[in-house]
Order: C-alpha cells, then sequence, then structure tokens
C-alpha cells in the first residue's frame, strides 16, 4: 500500500486523541456495527465494500480463522502445475490497513440472534446490529461410506484449498509408472460445479507427461455433470484413452473407499489405486447451522439482498447460501457480497439502495491454454435468484477462442482478489 | 482402431423367467461426425460407430444403424424380456472396421 503524508499525521492525531479522550472511544461504539464470520469471496468482499462506501460510518469486523486464504478457484490450476501455492495464497492486511476492517484470526462457534451477538473460539463475544454469515461448505459426514475427516491425509478431498492440495499433488507425483488416480466425485448441489472435471483435466495434463501410462477413473453419482461435453472432447482430444468416467448409469453412485489397504469399491467391484480423491457430499459451513438459519443442508436467503428466510438481521452468501439458480462459485459469491453490501449500508445508513443484479461465470482449463467457459445473468424474482440467460462455450472452437477464453479467467483472477483483499 | 475406446454394460446378474430387464451400454468413442474442420480448414475424416447389436443366444434384441449425429460417448439404454438362462453378447461396429464386444451371462431364479 502506498501511505500519503497528510493521511499519516492525520492517524497519528486519531491514535493519540483516543488515548486521551474516552469520549472518542464511546462516539466510535455508538456506530452501526456490521460483523462478517468468513473471510472468502463473500465475506471478504461483502465486508470491504461495507467499509469502504460507507466510508467510516460502519463499524465492520471480519472473523476468519486462516491468516492465509488460498483460493479454491484457480486450486486445480497449482494441482496442473501453471500456478504456485503462492500464486492462490491472500492476506487480510490490506483490509485491515487500506479500509479500517477489524480482522479477527479466529473461529465463530456461536451466534445469539436473540441477543444479536457471536461468539468467538477464544471466548469473546462480537455485538452487531447485522449480521452476515459467509462460511463455505462442510463435508456431509458419511456420505462416502469408509471415509471420514480422519482419513483426508490418506484419501484427500482437497476442496477447501491449501494444504490439501499441496497434499494431492504431492501425492500425484508420486505415484507410481501406470498408478491408478481415482476420484469420488460429489452429489449436486456442491461448491464449484465443473470443479472437480477441471481437477481430471489437470491431473491428466500432469501425468500425460511424468507418468502417460496412468489412469484415471472417476466414480460419479450423477448422470451428467457441468460443461459434460466440452470436458468429454476435450479429454479425448488431449488425454486419450487415459479418463475413465463412471456415471450413475453404470453405478459410479454405489461406492465405497477404504483408506487403510487404498481401495475403492464401485458397484461391488474392488479396485486398488494409488491416489483416491474423495470429494463428499457438502452442506452450509457449521457456524450456518449454529446459528439456526438452515433448513436442511443449506441457508435459505431472500433473492432481494441475501437477507436469510430465518432472520432480517442475518445475511447468508455464497455457497452456504440456498438462494436459487446461481451456481456456488466465488464468482458468485462475489455478485452476492457486492448486493449484500449495498443492502446492509441502506438499512444502516440510509444510502441508495439499487436493484440487485447476479452475474456468474465459471472458466475450466482442460489443457494448457484451451479454456472453456459457462455463465449466466440474474435477476431476483420473488420466490429465488432466476437465471435471465446465459452462454456456454463450444465443442470446435479454435485455439484462438480457447486461449483468450484462458486470458480471460486469468484477469477476472486478479481482478476478484482486488475486489476481495485490496 | 481408434484410441481410447471402452464399452460399459449393465444389466442384472439374475432374473426371473420372463422378466423384463433394462440392459444400459456405453462407449467411449469421439464420434467424429465428418463435417468438422481441421485448424487448417480441411475436413476431418468420419470415424464412428455406426452399428450397435445386441443379442441374446443368437437371436437378436436390438440392432441399430448409428449416424455421424450421435453424440460422443454412445448411450443405450433398452429392456428385453429374458426367456431363460443365457448370455447377453453387445457388439460395436467402428468405420475403421474394427468390432467391440462384451457379453453378460444371466441367471434365471
Amino acid at each position: 500500500m502506498t501511505w500519503d503524508r497528510r493521511k499519516f499525521l492525520g492517524t497519528g492525531i486519531a491514535v493519540t486523541g483516543a488515548l486521551s479522550a474516552p469520549a472518542v472511544l464511546s462516539e466510535e461504539a455508538g456506530k452501526p456495527r456490521v460483523v462478517v464470520i468468513g473471510g472468502g469471496a463473500g465475506g471478504a468482499t461483502a465486508a470491504r465494500y461495507i467499509a469502504k462506501d460507507s466510508e467510516g460510518a460502519i463499524d465492520v469486523t471480519l472473523v476468519e480463522p486462516s491468516r492465509v486464504y488460498f483460493s479454491c478457484f484457480f486450486s486445480n490450476l497449482y494441482i496442473g502445475g501453471l500456478k504456485s501455492i503462492d500464486d492462490i495464497g491472500h492476506t487480510y492486511g490490506a483490509l485491515a490497513a487500506n479500509h479500517g476492517i477489524n480482522v479477527i484470526h479466529d473461529w465463530a462457534v456461536g451466534v445469539n440472534r436473540a441477543a444479536r451477538t457471536v461468539t468467538l473460539a477464544g471466548g469473546a463475544v462480537l455485538s452487531y446490529d447485522k449480521l452476515i454469515i459467509s462460511p463455505g461448505i462442510d463435508f456431509v459426514e458419511g456420505s462416502v461410506e469408509g471415509w471420514s475427516v480422519s482419513s483426508q491425509n490418506r484419501m484427500p478431498h482437497a476442496y477447501k484449498a491449501g494444504s490439501q492440495s499441496e497434499l494431492l499433488r504431492a501425492q500425484i507425483e508420486n505415484m507410481p509408472e501406470g498408478g491408478v488416480y481415482a476420484m469420488v466425485a460429489p452429489p449436486n448441489p456442491y461448491r464449484c460445479p465443473p470443479g472437480p472435471y477441471e481437477r481430471i483435466s489437470m491431473v491428466a495434463h500432469v501425468l500425460k507427461t511424468t507418468n502417460p501410462s496412468a489412469k484415471i477413473i472417476i466414480a460419479d453419482p450423477k448422470p451428467k455433470f457441468s460443461k459434460m461435453a466440452l470436458f468429454e472432447d476435450g479429454w479425448a482430444t488431449h488425454y486419450p484413452g487415459m479418463i475413465d468416467w463412471i456415471g450413475e448409469d453404470f453405478g459410479g453412485g454405489n461406492v465405497s473407499v477404504d483408506p487403510d489397504r487404498m481401495t475403492l469399491t464401485i458397484d461391488g467391484e474392488e479396485l486398488t489405486v494409488d491416489v483416491c480423491n474423495v470429494i463428499p457430499a457438502m452442506k452450509a459451513g457449521r457456524i450456518a447451522e449454529l446459528a439456526d438459519v438452515t433448513d436442511g443442508s443449506w441457508a435459505p436467503v431472500n433473492a432481494i439482498d441475501m437477507s436469510s428466510k430465518a432472520d432480517p438481521d442475518v445475511y447468508v452468501l455464497g455457497d452456504a447460501s440456498q438462494q436459487g439458480d446461481m451456481p456456488k462459485s466465488g464468482f458468485s459469491a462475489n455478485s452476492q457480497a457486492k448486493v449484500c453490501a449495498n443492502a446492509v449500508r441502506s438499512a444502516l445508513t440510509g444510502s441508495r439502495v439499487f436493484p440487485p443484479r447476479y452475474a456468474n461465470t465459471c472458466w475450466s482449463l482442460i489443457a494448457v491454454n484451451d479454456g472453456v467457459k459457462v455463465g449466466a445473468t440474474y435477476e431476483a424474482t420473488e420466490e429465488k435468484i432466476a437465471r435471465v440467460d446465459g452462454f456456454i462455450s463450444q465443442t470446435g472452437e479454435s485455439a484462438e477462442t480457447r486461449h483468450s477464453t484462458y486470458r480471460e479467467s486469468v484477469n477476472w483472477y486478479a481482478a476478484i482478489s482486488e475486489d476481495m483483499f485490496d | 482402431m481408434a484410441s481410447g475406446v471402452k464399452t460399459r454394460v449393465k444389466l442384472p446378474k439374475q432374473a426371473r423367467a420372463g422378466e423384463v430387464i433394462t440392459i444400459k451400454t456405453l462407449i467411449s468413442h469421439r464420434m467424429e461426425s465428418g463435417h468438422r474442420l481441421d485448424p487448417s480448414g480441411q475436413p476431418v475424416p468420419r470415424s464412428i460407430i455406426h452399428r450397435f447389436l445386441c443379442t441374446f443366444e443368437g437371436e437378436t434384441v436390438i440392432d441399430l444403424g448409428i449416424g455421424p449425429g450421435i453424440s460422443t460417448n454412445p448411450f443405450f439404454k433398452f429392456q428385453a424380456i429374458v426367456p431363460g438362462p443365457g448370455v447377453f453378447t453387445f457388439a460395436w461396429f467402428d468405420d475403421d472396421g474394427a468390432i467391440y464386444t462384451d457379453s453378460r451371462s444371466i441367471t434365471v431364479i
């Protein structure tokens, strides 16, 4: 960041003032307070926009346990060796320094909606006027027979990026010649619909050069998947004979694993595998359940402003929300966060409300420079966030079109990173 | 023979005599239609599975002629009556002359 001298002096005086005059503190305490739980694409964007656009009129606290945020989006490119782990890691310092957000690295472990407080694992209690919950996903226990979080070192999910991504990449590098990489794909709905299949593409990209006789097996409980025609066409072009997708019709949903023996059983047929990437069924992050704003696995929200159907002072963003037609993606969460930030500011300071507009694009990389995308715009209806119109890449596009689609995704990554963290 | 071709068949291992069962088959195949152009503007030669045949103990269950409009990885789902124990055989006929085959036996309870 850049310091200008006037700002620096101004800050110094304010700090001195606060120390000598308790009156300033009580004035500070009179500001409306927003607490944001979760510093991902939903939470970090919402916190940043509320703090930035209210110009200090709203006191914003962001609760996020991780010091470094590794984005799930682009983590497949790390697995494919096209990005470093640092390329997808981001810190929260600028949110505090540039926008005055109170960043607390701790777990939110309880929400008392009647008292409007959030309790942290460290014991602190935060009061709020508006609460934004954006915790991402957690896994449904028991959804893949034989797998639990305690076996995630033997059979990584790598669906919360960071150490799990590094582990999976190391396991792929250590596969024996001609070994087998297996994936257990998740049932709908889940974070990043094309994500598992982009991952398969990136794993195949690595194996094609380092271990070309290796095989990839996907056991999938779904009869079809996002951008299926594009992926299948791309796999046949770039990785012929390497990838075997077993969908619902051939027993892909009837699976169990044994992490100790490194076996995967698909529809009664047991296979010994070298890497087993288990992506279990998903649900809203645990704190949404603890706040009692979920109905089943997800938290229903109003399409107009992302407020919870259970409580007008609570908003739920991103993967954890059940909003209608938008896929669970970083782009969606970022888009929802801006609508929410506008609504929260308006409620607390009377600022102008703009009509909600939502958009999403999911890019996937099939091979180096071979990018594809699917996306849409959305509107708020009484019932849900409803799809208006959309677009999708086509099979048989020129290499130039695919390369330019990939460049678009790289630019988007840079833009959303700034939108969340700068 | 085209590369990366794999066949897959799913049907019950046993049935009652006279029972109607569902059979699902899939072949991983490019199904190049012959209508596309390569980057230099030349047509990509057609290479498809043009016929699929399923028999039960020598009797035809289904015999399909397949055109270039069928998508990559053709998937067929159909039903058959099981008169008694026996073997279902499956054959996919490639433009390049290759014939891919698979079979499954079924017992009657």
